[in-house]
């Protein structure tokens, strides 16, 4: 038995004449969907498996799959002849091309053999020759086979018995989950290292034995954590020797990973003997390597050749290169891949100071995984797109950072002098902002549009369909807000389901029973006003909102409509309104309370007819006009007539649902001339610095909110709400007569919400928030005479589901917005779950429930 | 929704019989739509009332829509095309001119009085008059105040419409057949050709000679151009027999001159404008952004010049209209790789809109709001780059040329901003300069004889500076 090692990730080409046992092989050790064959191929474009005419085109349907595969990391086997350099060509450039190994796997079976299992088999009859010739063309090849392009080449006799084993990529430590402490460009900064893990909580912990190359001096974390250097250990600085003993003490001793920077290896390349020219530092390196022995120095020359480009770590959320690396390249081993991790991305250009021209990759970085390099010096570490560069340039005195992961936090021992003057100055960043909000200004069209699943904390995937994506694109660009304002967008809101109680289609009963149902215990019934719905958003000054909302305008704040709409039309009549949160909110005290500059509320926006003017100009007051005028005249008429008078009555009452139509609508408007006679009813403190309120209950969010609208009563209104005990049948009755009270007098009606802000059920997340609105109120809904014996049983058939399905997809894609700017995610990641609540509200769903 | 006709004067109930309708009795029709009843409040000798109550069932009315506001609406309470079927079904014998028991009394002129409760008008009370004054009715409309309680929400579109005139009732119910879905200017079902056939049948002897033929049937047939000139042709063929014929082809003529004299819309012009100077700049390649329903890019299309030309809009809906006018999926295969159309926003950095030589956005920016032209700025000058962007705008100057626009107001509801010429001068300038191109503006559209303003001058040409560009973009 003969055991084949083979990488993980690796396209393998089986090499070996027709009828040498190629396909049985592959059979044997590979799965049916790693291999692709050539015969395949030709059976799926030419129905013919020998068809030799179809060859071209089953060769590139065989490509195809091959490049989509690689793409998608995934070990394929190419099942042909491949006896000519040729036909091998294609596959060790296509192997280059995703950065992953080619393998030649050669059946060598002799001759005779071939030609005797092609005798037995149908539609070979195309004579010995054949064969005879691809035994000789195979043979030929066999020694150059290293030189094309494999990374490893097998040879087997035709009756070999062969394992295969399957070999991790050097670069994949996916196992490894931290937390580590990931440390930047240290050139010769042995002090500021020293000082740099202590501060890191890491202990002296020498080994022992001493190593006369190496030396004892190491460190150790009690808790286990794990150092990753990005690089550059060497030139320019004055411990040079000191950092990689240390560096390498660590990463022999189990407590590090070191990955290699372009500085290590021209060291390399020095300690080889190659000529190279003594500039960037490395003369340094070279004065305190000279005086050692030759045979301390080869240990030294093997150690940096053994540092990796780069690694995959934590279950692929984590990768640490020296100057970054692209998605595609993670994991993935090629000249290519080690260049790009080396010295980054160039232009070809170089600037005024003589350097290459970076390409910032790092900008157009979408992946999953954080990316954290080091390479060119920063002022500060800055994340962008889920990317950061710690090489905050200690050697040139700045500072020697380190990122503590998974916690993300930066930890810096500034450096004790500048040991190196740099080619080019640091910048900083432009406007006082970050890279990350300069770059946030424009939104690209890729990371919002087409067919998307979003993750969400709350719900696992959600789908945002193409069409519906569409339609949000169209209201985002015609009509919402600046994005950078848009973290959150409320969800729609179900209904209780029909009420069958007679004269009713909405009753408090069925929304307990809901949440009884799904296990709830205890809900807040909060008021329901009848406004528009509004996210207000209210910063401390205008340098807050700069700082944080990464907005160019002089604004504190600002308040929109459930679809992203601006409210105020009239930019002083919003710094206005906006100025008014404001002073309640620090009356309150909520800044302090909340170690925040900036908090963002949901609320209602009173009177409806400030925003809904139009429509009740055109709509709602017409409808009320008409119908008592038409109405009035023919209950007036039909008392006149002996034959009709009997039907008067019934007209009389309906005269009398449109009178109660016109005072239901009317009772939502009243002029607004300035600022105060607007009301406000804020309901969710949705978030503020590092926090997404959403761990609180609603009672915790009635009672700050409470507090707030003390400060201004005459603006906000504090909601009422009753916390009710759904085992208490005599609170859950008190809950009934209170809604009746609130909706008898005309009032909206209330929503009922599980007391947690999150709550899952036997099958999962449940409804956030169930609306049961009353009789009066839904006249404006379903029309001034529902309530009609004739009508009301024929809306009872109407279904939630839908409507209950849309509002949990859109109140996960709310929080997962407001979540994701909590945590400072590129503004494209918020945008993205405010472009799929936008999509989602254009299904189709019936607009009265 | 009710409508009454009363006739005063001596033998009064005489009207049960052209109706056809028993005054004594109640009279009830099911509807596909509701149902219809007849009563009379009154029949005396001197004065009988026959009252058609039209009741509409209104949650059948509203299955399968869309929005909310639908669902709230006025249609159970006035005259309209529903009423129109009423009549038609309820006192079809009469609408028809016909009365079996007493046929002398079909041609007889009665005193009559035609009450609707309640009409709702396009256009307001002066139509009432315009309509039905023609026909010798003396017109007397109340309009139903909107809200008390909100006066500043304006009047509302209804009236109480009360015609009096010595008129047959089968001319009156015609009249009230044709004119009410004119007033309220919808119509609850298909308009096909029968359409046309119906409005001529009961227009007879009176649509020809109305002065406002020209809006009855433009609005009776829901202006649907085919259907609106078929009619004319038939209104118009009876014509030329009779003897005016010769004085209305002069009319005519002189009407085909005024059309002809008429300036070009200011659309045109500037599309025109545009065209041209995408030409004179050589582009070959042409990025039309905002191209609605495709004016432009039929324009680009007839030029072989443009090779490459792509329409871009946000609204979905455009794009579909664009495809159709522009008959793309019957478009031969050559002609066809030249042109593209996609969504996309100018608000939104797109790949797809590098590389092209020019990009014309012909009344597109100030559909943004002012805070937002930061983003498209960068998109359009620094990413999609094109070599010269040609940009149009309304120029707010010329504003109170336009006589029905009220002063302050824009021109378009959904304008954000219209600037003046300084103002476009200086954003067009300080954005060419921070995105190192070249400015060159220019107005669009002739100096009219009537103002020496310029009418629209926007074209912000902006030539790209190759010499700067190299320190731009590293």
């Amino acid at each position: 038995m003969k055991t084949i090692e083979i990488p993980e990730l690796a396209v393998v080409a089986l090499m070996g004449a027709t009828g040498s046992g190629k396909s049985t092989f592959a059979r044997e050790h590979f799965r049916p969907t790693e291999i692709l064959s050539s015969d395949y191929f030709r059976g799926v474009v030419n129905d013919d498996e020998t068809d030799q005419s179809a060859t071209q085109d089953a060769f590139d349907a065989l490509y195809y799959v091959l490049a989509k595969r690689l793409a998608r990391g995934k070990l394929t086997v190419i099942d042909a002849t491949n006896v000519r350099q040729e036909d091998r060509r294609r596959i060790v450039e296509t192997a280059r091309k995703f950065h992953c190994f080619a393998v030649a796997i050669v059946v060598n079976t002799p001759e005779k053999i071939c030609q005797e299992r092609n005798a037995q088999r149908p539609g070979r009859d195309f004579g010995p020759h054949v064969v005879r010739r691809q035994v000789h063309d195979l043979r030929r090849g066999l020694h150059g086979l290293d030189r094309e392009g494999f990374r490893y080449v097998h040879i087997l006799g035709g009756t070999d018995r062969v394992e295969i084993q399957r070999t991790r990529i050097w670069t994949n430590r996916k196992e490894e989950t931290g937390p580590f402490d990931i440390i930047g460009d240290l050139h010769g900064c042995a002090p500021e290292l020293r000082l740099l893990l202590d501060q890191l909580g890491w202990q002296r912990h020498d080994v022992d034995p001493a190593d006369p190359v190496w030396g004892s001096e190491s460190f150790q974390h009690p808790q286990g954590r794990k150092a990753i250097f990005v690089g550059d250990l060497v030139d320019r600085g004055p411990g040079i020797l000191n950092c990689v003993r240390i560096v390498r003490n660590m990463v022999h001793t189990g407590h590090a990973l070191c990955v290699a920077g372009n500085h290590d290896v021209k060291l390399l390349r020095w300690l080889r003997g190659k000529q190279i020219q003594m500039r960037h530092g490395l003369d340094l390196s070279a004065a305190e390597l000279e005086p050692l022995l030759p045979d301390h120095r080869a240990p030294i020359a093997s150690f940096l050749d053994s540092l990796l480009s780069h690694y995959v770590l934590d279950g692929g959320k984590l990768v640490v290169a020296h100057a970054g690396l692209r998605e595609e390249m993670h994991g993935r081993t090629s000249g290519q891949v080690r260049e790009f991790c080396l010295y980054g991305e160039t232009t070809g250009e170089t600037d005024e100071f003589g350097l290459p021209v970076r390409y910032n990759w790092a900008s157009e970085y979408r992946g999953r995984a954080s990316v954290v390099y080091g390479h060119t010096p920063v002022p500060s570490p800055e994340w962008l797109n889920n990317t950061v560069n710690i090489d905050t340039g200690a050697v040139f005195g700045g500072k020697l950072t380190a990122l503590r992961y998974p916690e993300r936090e930066f930890i810096s021992v500034p450096a004790a002098r500048e040991y190196a003057i740099p080619a080019r100055p640091l910048a900083p960043p432009p406007e006082n902002r970050t890279n990350q909000q300069v770059l946030d200004d424009v939104l690209d069209l890729e990371d919002v549009t087409g067919k998307r699943l979003i993750e969400t904390r709350v719900l696992r995937h959600i789908t945002i369909r193409e069409e519906n994506a569409i339609a949000a694109l169209e209201v985002l660009s015609r009509f919402a807000t600046d994005p950078h304002w848009l973290i959150y967008l409320p969800p729609t809101m179900s209904p209780s389901e029909t009420s069958d109680r007679e004269h009713y289609l909405e009753y408090p009963a069925e929304g307990f029973a809901y949440f009884r149902k799904n296990g709830v215990d205890r809900v807040i019934c909060e008021e329901k006003h009848m406004g528009s719905r509004a996210v207000v958003i209210v910063c401390r000054d205008t340098a807050a909102a700069r700082e944080r909302f990464g907005t160019l305008e002089d604004r504190i704040g600002v308040c929109y409509t459930r679809t992203g709409r601006p409210f105020f039309p009239d930019a002083a009549e919003e710094r206005a309104f906006l100025d008014r949160v404001h002073a309640a909110i620090t009356r309150a005290g909520l800044w302090e309370e909340f170690h925040t500059t900036w908090l963002c509320l949901d609320c209602e926006l009173m009177p409806w007819s400030a925003k809904a003017r139009e429509l009740l100009q055109r709509q709602y007051a017409p409808v009320a006009t008409a119908g008592i005028a038409s109405l009035q005249a023919t209950a007036a008429a039909l008392r006149q007539s002996p034959a009709a008078q009997h039907m008067a009555a019934d007209f009389d009452q309906r005269l009398a649902r449109l009178m109660k139509y016109r005072k239901a609508y009317q009772r939502y408007c009243w002029p607004v001339t300035s600022i105060a006679d607007y009301k406000l009813a804020p309901f969710h403190l949705l978030a503020s610095e590092g926090a997404v309120h959403t761990d609180k209950t609603h009672r915790w969010h009635m009672d700050t909110l409470h507090r707030l609208a003390e400060a201004d009563p005459g603006f906000l209104i504090a909601t009422s709400f009753l916390d009710v005990n759904l085992n208490d049948s005599d609170a859950v009755a008190r809950a009934g007569e209170w809604w009746e009270q609130l909706t008898n007098h005309g009032g909206e009606g209330m929503v009922i919400k599980p007391l947690a802000y999150l709550s899952n059920g036997p099958k999962g997340l449940i409804q956030p928030a169930l609306k049961c609105r009353g009789r009066e109120y839904l006249r404006i809904i379903y029309g001034p005479e529902y309530t009609a014996p004739d009508q009301l049983p024929r809306l009872r058939k109407r279904a939630v589901s839908g409507k209950r399905s849309m509002a949990a997809r859109e109140f996960a894609l709310g929080l997962e917005a407001l979540h994701r700017f909590v945590a400072r995610e590129p503004l494209r990641r918020v945008h993205e779950c405010i472009f799929g609540v936008l999509a989602l509200e254009s299904e189709p769903v019936d607009p009265r429930l | 929704m009710l409508l009454h006709i009363t006739q005063t004067g001596s033998n009064a109930t005489g009207l049960g019989y052209l109706l056809h309708k028993n005054p004594a009795n109640l009279h009830e029709v099911k509807l596909p739509f509701g149902k219809a009843t007849v009563f009379y409040p009154a029949a005396t000798d001197d004065r009988c009332t026959a009252c058609l109550l039209l009741e509409i069932d209104p949650v059948e009315l509203v299955r399968g829509a869309r929005q909310l506001e639908a669902y709230v609406n006025d249609r159970p309470y006035v005259a309209s095309s529903y009423m129109t079927v009423a009549i038609g079904r309820v006192f079809g014998t009469a609408l028809a001119g016909n009365c079996a028991r007493r046929p002398e009394l079909v041609h007889c002129k009665l005193p009559l009085q035609l009450t609707v409760e309640v009409v709702r008008t396009r256009g307001g009370e002066e139509v009432l008059h315009r309509l039905f004054q023609p026909l010798g009715y003396h017109v007397e409309a109340r309009r139903l105040p909107l809200d008390n309680k909100f006066p500043e929400w304006g009047e509302s579109p209804y009236f109480r419409l009360t015609l009096t005139a010595e008129i047959t009732v089968h001319n009156a119910l015609t009249h009230l057949y044709v004119l009410l879905p004119v007033l309220d200017d919808e119509k609850h079902y298909y308009i096909g050709e029968a359409e046309v056939d119906k409005l001529l049948r009961h227009g007879e002897g009176w649509l020809k000679q109305h002065p406002e033929q020209r809006m009855i049937v433009s609005r009776y047939l829901q202006r649907r151009g085919a259907l609106t000139t078929q009619a004319f042709e038939q209104l118009l063929e009876e014509e030329t027999a009779s003897v005016e014929a010769a004085e209305s082809k002069t009319e005519k003529a002189a009407q085909q001159e005024r059309e002809l004299e008429r300036p070009m819309t200011l659309h045109t012009q500037r599309l025109n404008t545009v065209a041209a100077r995408l030409k004179e700049l050589g582009a070959r390649s042409v990025l039309d952004l905002g191209c609605g329903e495709g004016k432009l890019l039929r324009r680009l299309l007839a030029d072989r010049t443009f090779e490459r030309i792509v329409g871009m809009d946000v609204s979905h809906r455009s794009l579909q209209i664009a495809s159709a006018r522009l008959r793309l999926d019957r478009m031969p295969e050559r002609q066809r790789k030249r042109i593209e159309l996609m969504q996309g926003s100018l608000l939104y950095r797109d790949q797809r809109l590098s590389g092209f030589d020019a990009a014309a956005l012909v009344e597109v920016i100030e559909h943004l709001d002012v805070p937002r032209l930061a983003a498209l700025e960068r998109v359009l000058f620094e990413f999609a780059r094109p070599r010269h962007i040609l940009i149009t705008t309304p120029n707010r100057e010329y504003n109170v040329l336009f006589p029905t626009l009220p002063e302050g107001r824009m021109r378009h509801g959904d304008h954000r901003f219209e600037w003046t010429r300084a103002e476009f001068a200086a954003w067009a300038t300080a954005t060419a300069t921070r995105f190192a191109y070249d400015v060159k503006l220019e107005p669009v559209g002739p100096l009219t004889k009537r103002t020496v303003r310029h009418r629209r001058w926007p074209c912000s040409h902006c030539g790209r500076n190759r010499t700067n560009e190299d320190h731009r973009n590293p």
